[in-house]
């Protein structure tokens, strides 16, 4: 008799706890918090940024209650499928090898590929007007390999170790343009050593899709994709957007 | 990775990686010579009784020996560029490329350790030579020209083959300015492949036939000046 009292209660408190957690669904988000402008950590200790942003209207599309958990790139994979956040906003790429170990929603934003070349120059970006120019790109980027593979017998290419280096180049007049990740161009041309310089052109490449990451399987992700689809239909992807770069990365 | 896809990919990679070989050679090779004859005023003037004359090759070993390659790279490729004073001059031309930055660099900077090679040389000739050349009749210049230089570029010859494969090692550094090579073509290889242990291990390979190539002229030219040093005992 009294072991049975002891299980009616048990089951009684089990039902009492379980029902709150399933009211208020709360979530992790993961992010690196090294990648400005998209994930960063502010002088306050906050992790803000682009995908910070879109993370928090995506718990607010799902009704969720949201907290920021942040991790080193090198084990960020690793900290989402040992659950200890539940989906990855970290500004990745999606790639076979990632899509391995995790799955993707569709993209958030798309990486775009353009070239950046001073303002007085009539810089063109069509095969013919590039023949017999030197261009920049840092080594072991998408940039790099987008112009050996494409323009690789058009224009002199010139590989640096940082970014950093083929601008000091380009002020200096030794190369003509670079071509980057228009984000990373962006960032620059705002800054003071940049303000002799444009983009020329449209994007020359957009097929490095950014886009979140959940446990392999997780049916969290369906939810992440229709509450993205409803964030870009009402705007607030538009608002979030605009609010860090003049152009539109999807 | 099988080795069949090992050797496919080396075969791939391999004009670029011969090209880089060539490069870095050819920049070693140039400055290497050219600094030789720099160096010879820089190491007599170094050698020299009086203070002014050896006021400047003093600074000027100094300067290049006390500061690593790759600042002196970055100093005068990213650093001189910055100026429009240098971008207006007449030597923009050369400083505008890579090659050339490299090229003056790696010169200057050879020059510097091959000028304290040939002073250390000279100054090695055993005096009593120096004393019978000049008790036979022999001017300074004479003396110089048919004993001094004769005895020190012999007693010199080893340490310089020896700056030689310094250089080609030290040389590893221009990747930095772009140019192609080994270690830039290597670099380049890595980012795309990711093979990066076999592919390091090839510029491995690579650097040290080289140096068997360096090590053998040097052996030759050792015998045909009799160095020696090198002689069979």
């Amino acid at each position: 008799m009294k072991s049975y009292k002891k299980v009616l209660f048990a089951a009684a408190t089990a039902m009492l706890l379980s029902v709150p957690a399933m009211a208020a669904d709360k979530l992790r988000i993961g992010t690196e918090g090294a990648y400005p402008p998209f994930n960063l950590i502010d002088s306050s200790g906050e992790v803000v940024g682009f995908d910070i942003d879109i993370a928090k209207a995506l718990c607010e599309e799902m009704g969720a209650e949201c907290t920021v958990v942040t991790s080193d790139w090198d084990g960020i994979i690793p900290a989402l499928n040992t659950r200890r956040f539940d989906f990855l906003v970290a500004s990745m790429s999606i790639t076979e090898e990632r899509e391995q170990a995790v799955d993707f929603t569709d993209p958030y934003y798309t990486n775009k590929l353009q070239f950046v070349a001073p303002k007085k120059s009539d810089f063109k970006v069509d095969e013919a007007s590039l023949k017999g120019k030197t261009i920049g790109a840092q080594r072991a980027t998408i940039a790099g390999q987008w112009l050996e593979d494409n323009l690789g017998d058009v224009v002199d290419i010139r590989l640096y170790d940082t970014q950093e280096n083929a601008y000091l180049d380009m002020s200096a007049g030794r190369i003509d343009g670079v071509l980057a990740d228009n984000f990373v161009q962006y960032e620059w041309l705002e800054s003071e050593a940049g303000s002799d310089f444009e983009f020329k052109g449209e994007p020359v490449f957009d097929n490095d899709k950014i886009g979140i990451a959940v446990r392999k399987g997780d049916p969290l992700r369906e939810r992440l994709n229709e509450a993205l689809a409803a964030i870009i239909e009402d705007g607030t992807y538009e608002e979030i957007n605009e609010k860090y770069f003049p152009f539109s990365i999807r | 990775m099988t080795w069949a896809e090992r050797w496919a990919l080396l075969v791939e990679w391999a004009p670029q990686l011969l090209e880089g070989a060539l490069l870095t050679l050819e920049l070693v090779g140039i400055a290497v010579i050219v600094g030789l004859f720099f160096a010879i005023p820089l190491g007599l003037a170094r050698a020299s009784r009086h203070w002014y004359i050896r006021a400047f090759p003093y600074t000027y070993i100094f300067f290049f020996r006390g500061t690593p390659l790759l600042l002196q790279l970055f100093l005068v490729y990213y650093g001189l560029s910055q100026f429009e004073a240098v971008r207006d001059s007449m030597f923009w031309p050369f400083l505008r490329e890579p090659y050339w930055c490299a090229l003056i660099i790696m010169t200057l900077h050879t020059a510097a350790y091959i000028a304290e090679i040939l002073r250390g040389a000279v100054q090695a000739v055993p005096p009593g030579e120096v004393e019978a050349a000049r008790a036979l009749g022999m001017s300074r210049r004479q003396a110089l020209q048919f004993i001094i230089m004769p005895r020190a570029i012999r007693i010199g010859l080893p340490a310089y083959g020896n700056e030689v494969i310094l250089m080609l090692k030290a040389s590893a550094v221009v990747y930095t300015i772009t140019l192609m090579d080994i270690m830039g073509v290597v670099r380049t290889i890595n980012s795309r492949t990711y093979q990066f242990e076999m592919f390091f291990l090839v510029a491995g390979l690579i650097y040290l036939v080289v140096t068997i190539l360096f090590t053998q002229l040097f052996k030759l030219v050792e015998r045909w000046l009799k160095v020696e040093a090198s002689r069979k005992r």
